[in-house]
């Protein structure tokens, strides 16, 4: 019988920290963000159809960035977990901060346990009868909660700093809008319509408070 | 409660009814004991009608529920939105038809967030026909849910009628139906006064008519509740989607039926 080599524990989180890092930094980024009447979550996205931002339920919605099968997956269960407990419960029994820590407990597990670790950053955002919430769960399980915007991908220490620099505290649609695609072009770029993918949590339109921006309003809203 | 993943052999996909079926731990519907019994009294929903007009459809229904010779509730509701561009009315057992009806509106929406598309309307219908055929085994003991679905047609921009049998067989209706203990009666009335081309005031106005007679006829289903101030509910689907014709409304224009029937009398 052939022993394996020892490995440092502190080595192994390592690498694999890494790895989910890299494969993290491969995709483009996200910017969420709280503005006067709702929640607005811009991404840098050139596909019309493989989706970044959706729907989960009636006041909450998704955000991944990474490997789009991993993430994909994760809102398929977030919509799984959501709709069984609205029919088993009520619908107002459906909230975000169990489905984050779902998401924080699966993550970590599959970090500790597993040999690979999921290259995704996801972001559950819920838009809230007082206050709106932005729960931000890394590739490890750490979950943080943000109030005023949450930035996800590679480079979300620099384009923080750029959405930090600019951010208002309720901002109208358009402001944030604009400021979330600045933030996530940089200096040396500039993002149209076609390259984003814009979503909403807003009220006033019933039950379901979700709704995506389409190209042709996306270009006017950033005219 | 652990998160829901499956792996892709096990995978239920859209399927919400397949997904409950995977994760709960509720026992089915206890067939064999209730064999043993005497069939039940349970609430009975009656008269529901849907009809075609020139935009879409108006779906309505009474709102008593009977158990027996007992009035068991004034104010049942039996028209619900399935989806955004449908409507689901129910006739037969209250308390199973209003659990098919909630199961339904959460697979079509679930359904929708899964894919991220909506299903046709004839793919609506189909799931509709499956919970009616799920549910044969307990119609045989007395306890039979009879469900009427409507909609707009997104692709077609017409408005469209299915009617159920107990097996789950659906059959399409291209201008009006009525189903539950006064169909009869309402389809009668609403057949004199259907013509192609209805407006929507005319076809709110026939589907309160139909009502009116339906509940002249048959004891099961009530009639306008002046004292209460309870009347129908009656929803209209077209391209703008599913609303509710206001109660205020919906109790002037019954107001202005009983005027009419009451100034023939006179005469």
């Amino acid at each position: 019988m052939s022993m394996p080599y020892y490995v440092a524990p502190e080595q192994v989180m390592k690498d694999r920290a890494e790895y989910a890092q890299k494969g993290i930094a491969r995709g483009r980024s996200l910017v969420a963000t709280t503005y006067d009447v709702g929640i607005a979550m811009v991404a840098e996205n050139p596909s019309r159809s493989l989706h970044k931002i959706s729907e989960i339920y009636d006041r909450i919605a998704f955000g991944g960035v990474g490997k789009y099968n991993e993430y994909d997956q994760l809102r398929v269960a977030g919509v799984r977990h959501a709709d069984t407990k609205g029919y088993a419960y009520s619908r107002e029994d459906v909230d975000a901060r169990s489905l984050a820590n779902l998401y924080a407990q699966y993550l970590g597990n599959v970090f500790t346990h597993e040999m690979k670790p999921l290259e995704v950053e996801i972001l559950v955002a819920e838009l809230g009868e007082a206050q709106n919430q932005l729960y931000h769960i890394a590739y490890e399980g750490t979950i943080t909660d943000e109030d005023r915007f949450a930035v996800l991908g590679g480079d979300a220490e620099t384009i923080t700093e750029r959405v930090s620099a600019a951010w208002q505290a309720d901002w109208d649609l358009v402001t944030a809008v604009k400021a979330a695609t600045t933030a996530l072009a940089g200096p040396d770029r500039t993002l149209a319509a076609g390259d984003l993918e814009v979503a909403i949590l807003t009220g006033g339109n019933g039950r379901r408070t979700f709704r995506r921006i389409d190209e042709g309003e996306l270009a006017q809203l950033l005219a | 409660m652990a998160l829901p993943l499956f792996p892709p052999d096990r995978d239920p996909g859209p399927d919400f009814v397949g997904l409950l079926r995977i994760t709960s731990s509720q026992p089915d519907a206890p067939a064999r004991a209730l064999e043993a019994l005497t069939p039940v009294q349970a609430p009975h929903g009656t008269t529901v009608v849907a009809l075609r007009y020139l935009d879409g459809v108006v779906m309505a229904g009474d709102r008593r529920a009977t158990a027996g010779n007992i009035i068991a509730h004034h104010a049942m509701q039996k028209v619900f939105p399935a989806d955004r561009f449908s409507a689901v009315a129910i006739a037969g057992t209250a308390g199973m038809a209003i659990e098919m009806v909630r199961l339904f509106q959460v697979q079509l929406e679930h359904y929708e967030k899964v894919e991220g598309a909506t299903l046709s309307l004839e793919g609506k219908a189909n799931q509709l026909a499956q919970m009616v055929r799920q549910h044969l085994p307990l119609a045989m003991q007395g306890l039979a849910v009879v469900p009427l679905f409507a909609g707009f047609d997104t692709a077609r921009l017409t408005g469209r009628i299915f009617n159920y049998d107990v097996t789950g067989g659906h059959y399409e209706d291209t201008d009006f139906q009525a189903t539950g203990s006064g169909g009869r009666d309402a389809r009668s009335t609403i057949k004199l006064g259907w013509r192609e081309g209805l407006g929507r005031d005319d076809a709110v106005d026939l589907a309160i008519q139909s009502l009116y007679d339906a509940a002249d006829e048959d004891s099961a289903t009530g009639g306008p509740d002046l004292v209460r101030g309870i009347y129908p509910i009656i929803a209209v689907v077209d391209a703008a989607g599913y609303r509710e014709v206001p109660e205020d409304e919906v109790a002037e224009r019954f107001g202005a039926l009983i005027a009419r029937k009451q100034a023939e009398r006179a005469s």
